[in-house]
């Protein structure tokens, strides 16, 4: 029987790498994690199943994972767009834009909450101009969506910012040369190149947006099974003195994120795949 | 020199240090969101005395934070000598879950161990433009209530319960009509906020909202910081006694050795001095002389107890804010 491993590369040190990253994400990450599964188990499953499938706690996992999706996709389009802007044009304040980029990672997010909120309360800067349009941005779903992809963008962009940069534009040219037009160049020639890191982009994106707090807290309104997100309901189950609740839904939480995370990084890998295969 | 004798030599100062050169006493008081001022005032006078009568000096941290967040702290293991929060129910979950204090602590001091009482008013905007007077105004339509989730917030569960004891005396205390009446109020909620100093900022800063169902001592605060020309102090006609309790922590302070000065530092809140603290921040008086002397800070409104209505924090809690409660209710109509 042979090993399960890939035949290691020639370069040295496989084995003390492998002990330190099996090591690092056991202590940083495993351990942590099977914490939550095991201090949810100290209570009895029905009151588990019933904490975690109550109406309150999945209207929460719609909204928590639907806006996310969505705000994931935005980030996607726009993120791809500044990235594009970013690396193909040259412009004054181009490095004050490309820093003012990673201001969200920055941020504390119970800041940017706060200010998103004045911006779109109704009588705020900008949810006065839409409110006579019927639009309500604050304390609605869409508030949500609106703080999900301000953190999300920079994830996007600085995912696909050096895979742009490293493309050869003689490939567009060469595209270009033999007769391929604007939209299929980009359609055919572009956007592979670039699809894996979009993904990479998204799933970082996304993944951010279902854990985050902060943010998400003020502009919400919270109203229950309305515009309760997911950790809020976390926390509020702890300020209840129920750990095991807490804990069960943070499970599903995990368990769920982690399906969806698997499942793209495969897709990510399937794509990078068919462009070596090429 | 040998590095037994060393030792020996660093254990003997450090023991020296501890029995001797005693530093200053140190207590932590872990409370809830608007007494940060009030004990800021109260700690300072306390050592004073404390040092005048002992003659050690006494060093008193303060935590805050939302009363059942700060309650869940203490479980966890934040080392409180005293707890001073906003409802009876948060105490008893320390004694329930961790075991920390005996369960009948609420009997240890005067007034169930509450040296100041509150109740929940309203803050209204300047010249109080939608006539909000009495409980009744919050259910009328187009009228928009600011009030933070009972489930995470303690003012909030006296907010709640007093709606609900006003609607039940109105109605003769007809249990079915009462849900009626506090269903219709937080239909009028636009944003439940996880805390009350949450809430107030939504309603001062951002202007959302015609009333804030508020602490009266937060009320006044917000007064006091915002100006008479921004908002205004609403006293409805009844309301409910919120007695925010206070208690020693027994197995925290008896293993840092505080248990006597943490006693004395409660026992401070109920003296004339302690109350006349206490008045000055917003927070009624237990003893009847500070009351009288403070009597026009203070509206005069008809009170009930918990007790009185609810049959107690436990019942209250059960009923009305535990998952599947007549608050999850309220939403899932």
């Amino acid at each position: 029987m042979s090993l399960p491993f890939k035949k290691p590369s020639i370069l040295p040190g496989f084995w003390p790498a492998f002990s330190y990253t099996i090591l690092y994400l056991s202590l940083i990450v495993l351990i942590p994690l099977s914490a939550v599964f095991l201090k949810s188990v100290t209570s009895t499953w029905s009151h588990l199943w019933r904490v975690v499938t109550s109406p309150e706690v999945v209207a929460s996992y719609r909204l928590s994972f639907g806006a996310s999706l969505v705000a994931g996709m935005i980030s996607v389009v726009v993120g791809f767009l500044v990235a594009w802007v970013l690396v193909r044009y040259q412009f004054p304040g181009k490095a004050l834009a490309d820093a003012l980029v990673d201001l969200p990672f920055a941020l504390p997010t119970a800041v940017a909450g706060i200010a998103l909120t004045s911006l779109y309360t109704e009588n705020g800067w900008l949810g006065r101009y839409l409110a006579p349009l019927g639009i309500k941005v604050a304390f609605t779903p869409l508030g949500v969506v609106v703080a999900l992809t301000f953190i999300g963008l920079p994830f996007v962009v600085r995912a696909v910012q050096p895979v742009l940069a490293d493309a050869d534009a003689e490939l567009e040219e060469a595209a270009a040369s033999l007769g391929a037009n604007r939209w299929q160049v980009f359609r055919l020639v572009i956007f592979p190149i670039v699809r894996p890191a979009l993904l990479t982009g998204f799933a970082l994106a996304f993944a951010r947006a279902l854990g985050e707090y902060g943010s998400v807290i003020f502009i919400a309104g919270n109203m229950p099974m309305k515009t309760e997100i997911t950790p809020l309901l976390i926390v509020t189950k702890l300020e209840q003195y129920d750990y095991a609740g807490a804990t069960a839904i943070a499970a599903v939480m995990l368990t769920a994120s982690f399906l969806l995370l698997l499942a793209i990084n495969a897709l990510e890998r399937r794509t990078r795949k068919f462009m070596t295969m090429g | 020199m040998k590095p037994t004798t060393f030792f020996k030599r660093a254990l003997a100062l450090l023991a020296g240090s501890v029995l001797f050169g005693a530093g200053p006493v140190k207590l932590l008081n872990v409370s809830y969101d608007p007494t940060r001022e009030l004990y800021q005032d109260i700690n300072a006078a306390f050592a004073k005395q404390w040092k005048a009568k002992t003659g050690v000096d006494v060093e008193i941290s303060q935590s805050h934070g939302g009363s059942s967040k700060q309650a869940r702290s203490v479980i966890d293991g934040l080392q409180a000598d005293v707890v001073t929060l906003g409802l009876a129910y948060d105490i008893d979950s320390i004694a329930e879950h961790a075991h920390l204090l005996p369960a009948n602590w609420q009997t240890r001091l005067p007034n169930n161990s509450t040296p100041y009482t509150s109740t929940i008013v309203f803050l209204v905007r300047h010249g109080n433009p939608k006539h909000i007077k009495d409980w009744d105004d919050l259910v009328r339509p187009g009228v928009s209530v600011i009030a933070p989730n009972p489930k995470s917030s303690g003012g909030a569960r006296w907010a709640y319960l007093a709606a609900w004891g006003y609607a039940l005396k109105k109605n003769n205390g007809d249990d079915k009509k009462a849900q009626e009446f506090v269903t219709r109020l937080y239909k009028n909620v636009p944003v439940l906020d996880s805390g009350a100093r949450g809430s107030t900022t939504t309603f001062a800063q951002r202007g959302i909202g015609d009333v804030l169902l508020d602490w009266e001592n937060e009320a006044f605060l917000a007064l006091d910081e915002l100006g008479k020309d921004k908002v205004e102090v609403v006293t409805p006609s009844l309301s409910i006694l919120a007695e925010p309790p206070v208690s020693v922590v027994d197995r925290v302070a008896a293993k840092h050795g505080t248990t006597q000065v943490a006693k004395a530092y409660l026992e401070f809140l109920y003296t004339a001095e302690g109350q006349e603290i206490g008045a000055r921040h917003y927070y009624r008086p237990r003893s009847p002389e500070v009351a009288a002397k403070y009597a026009s800070r203070f509206a005069k409104v008809q009170l009930f107890t918990i007790d009185e209505v609810f049959g107690g924090w436990q019942k209250a809690q059960k009923r009305h804010f535990d998952d599947g409660g007549v608050f999850d209710q309220i939403y899932l109509r």
